[in-house]
């Protein structure tokens, strides 16, 4: 309870102090974040309407597979992404491994089945509605995908921020594409870690805070934004 | 060119060893307003969907005087329980506009022109969601009649309404009818079909069994089975 306590007072001293250290990580954390969230929309949105609304062969196989791939061990594909960006791997030619860079492409592959998986069922449910109508007004492929997306924007916010929560708490992965280096690819969970193992718990705690904090904010911000709360679903 | 006559020859829709309809052969032309009556699963809708296109055939054709892709943006379509975009009023009119490429400006402008002659102005820039169901139906009407179509299709459009959103839905479809849109509605209200139906179309187990003028059918009905419907005996 002390520790607790004693990371909450730690992280507010930091805080207050703009702790140099603590805003770079706090920083490198967000743009890494950031970024491979917008990646992940971009692909998985378009790909989540395009599950909706064609039909084809393989259409449950992809869904039962995004689906399960919800569940991927972070480990693992921190593991596979480390093999093919590692010097005798295909692009170890590129240079990417321990950059940030790795760690977006880490996280892209993380989050970008939880955002897809999240947005088919919302646009499943709109496309129930939208069906007969975009039909008959005889629209084609990508106006239907767009105006699904369009329409459906808010609830995708949603399934983006759930690839963002889960992408700024990311540690396996990107601990090991990124190697905790500091001043390079130490972000606020791989700092939590390191701390954790030297026994530093109230900065370790201090830093979770922070943490946890961020993700708040960004949600709050977001919701506030697109006024998700005031308007309702239309 | 334009898009009438429309015509089905041996048109059928089986769907899981089901049959909907057919086959049914008709031809559509001229000006004024087809009725569709026929009990509650009759095939009414399914002869509607099937004419516009959105009800693939199972056998048959349904031809227009034009191409297919040009016939689909000459016709609009109304279904029972309107179906609104989650978007605003204005949206919900110019939608249609925008997807042939008119420019969004004057898209706007002729929104905001139908949204006055169907009377929903006052709720212009506000979500569809908070209109009745009355304004609802008139905006799904709107926005079908915006693109000016050859040819609209109503599925019962009035079946939820009350006595004076019908009637302001009926004033529409008149003055839509004067202005030259072939009209093909179905209903379930004998009186409605008797004030704005030219002709009726009777459909009984997917078949159609009278396509009559609508005075002639309402006064002397040729089949057993549209005899038995005009009494209220219960027709299967």
């Amino acid at each position: 309870m002390t520790d607790i306590w004693e990371g909450l007072l730690h992280a507010f001293r930091m805080l207050l102090a703009l702790d140099p250290d603590l805003v770079e990580i706090t920083f490198l954390s967000f743009r890494v974040t950031l970024t491979a969230v917008v990646i992940a929309s971009v692909i998985a949105l378009p790909l989540a309407a395009l599950l909706v609304v064609r039909r084809f062969r393989a259409r449950r196989a992809v869904i039962a597979i995004l689906n399960a791939l919800m569940g991927l061990p972070p480990v693992v594909v921190g593991l596979i992404v480390y093999i093919l960006l590692s010097r005798s791997g295909p692009f170890g030619v590129m240079g990417l491994l321990f950059t940030p860079t790795a760690m977006i492409i880490a996280q892209v592959i993380i989050i970008l089945p939880l955002i897809a998986s999240i947005a088919h069922q919302s646009l499943r449910e709109l496309w129930s509605d939208y069906h007969d109508l975009l039909i008959s007004l005889n629209t084609t492929q990508r106006q239907r995908i767009v105006t699904l997306i369009w329409d459906g924007r808010r609830a995708l916010l949603t399934a983006a921020l759930a690839g963002f929560g889960r992408a700024i708490g990311e540690v396996g992965a990107i601990m090991i594409v990124g190697g905790n280096i500091d001043h390079a690819t130490r972000v606020l969970t791989t700092a939590i870690a390191l701390e954790t193992g030297k026994g530093d718990f109230a900065l370790a705690l201090a830093l979770g805070f922070v943490l946890i904090a961020l993700a708040i904010m960004v949600n709050i911000a977001i919701h506030w934004l697109t006024r998700t709360e005031t308007e309702g679903r239309w | 060119m334009g898009l009438l006559p429309l015509v089905a020859e041996g048109a059928m829709v089986r769907r899981r060893g089901k049959h909907l309809i057919g086959p049914v052969d008709l031809k559509l032309e001229g000006a004024g307003v087809t009725m569709v009556v026929g009990p509650n699963g009759s095939g009414k809708t399914s002869l509607l969907s099937v004419l516009h296109g959105t009800l693939r055939l199972s056998g048959g054709d349904v031809r227009w005087a034009c191409p297919l892709d040009e016939a689909r943006k000459k016709q609009g379509f109304v279904f029972q329980t309107p179906k609104l975009l989650r978007r605003s009023v204005r949206d919900n009119l110019t939608y249609p506009l925008i997807l042939l490429g008119v420019a969004k400006s004057e898209a706007r402008e002729k929104a905001a022109e139908w949204a006055e002659r169907v009377g929903i102005e006052h709720a212009f820039m506000q979500p569809a969601r908070i209109l009745s169901g009355g304004e609802r139906q008139k905006l799904a009407l709107a926005r079908a009649l915006i693109r000016e179509p050859e040819v609209l299709f109503l599925d019962e459009p009035c079946s939820s309404l009350d006595g004076r959103a019908t009637r302001e839905i009926e004033e529409i479809l008149i003055s839509a009818s004067n202005a030259g849109t072939r009209i093909m509605m179905s209903t379930h209200n004998m009186g409605q079909a008797k004030r704005l139906g030219d002709e009726v179309i009777f459909v009984l187990d997917g078949k159609l069994l009278e396509f009559r003028a609508a005075g002639a059918f309402f006064e002397a009905p040729e089949t057993a089975q549209a005899r038995a419907f005009l009494r209220g005996d219960i027709v299967e």
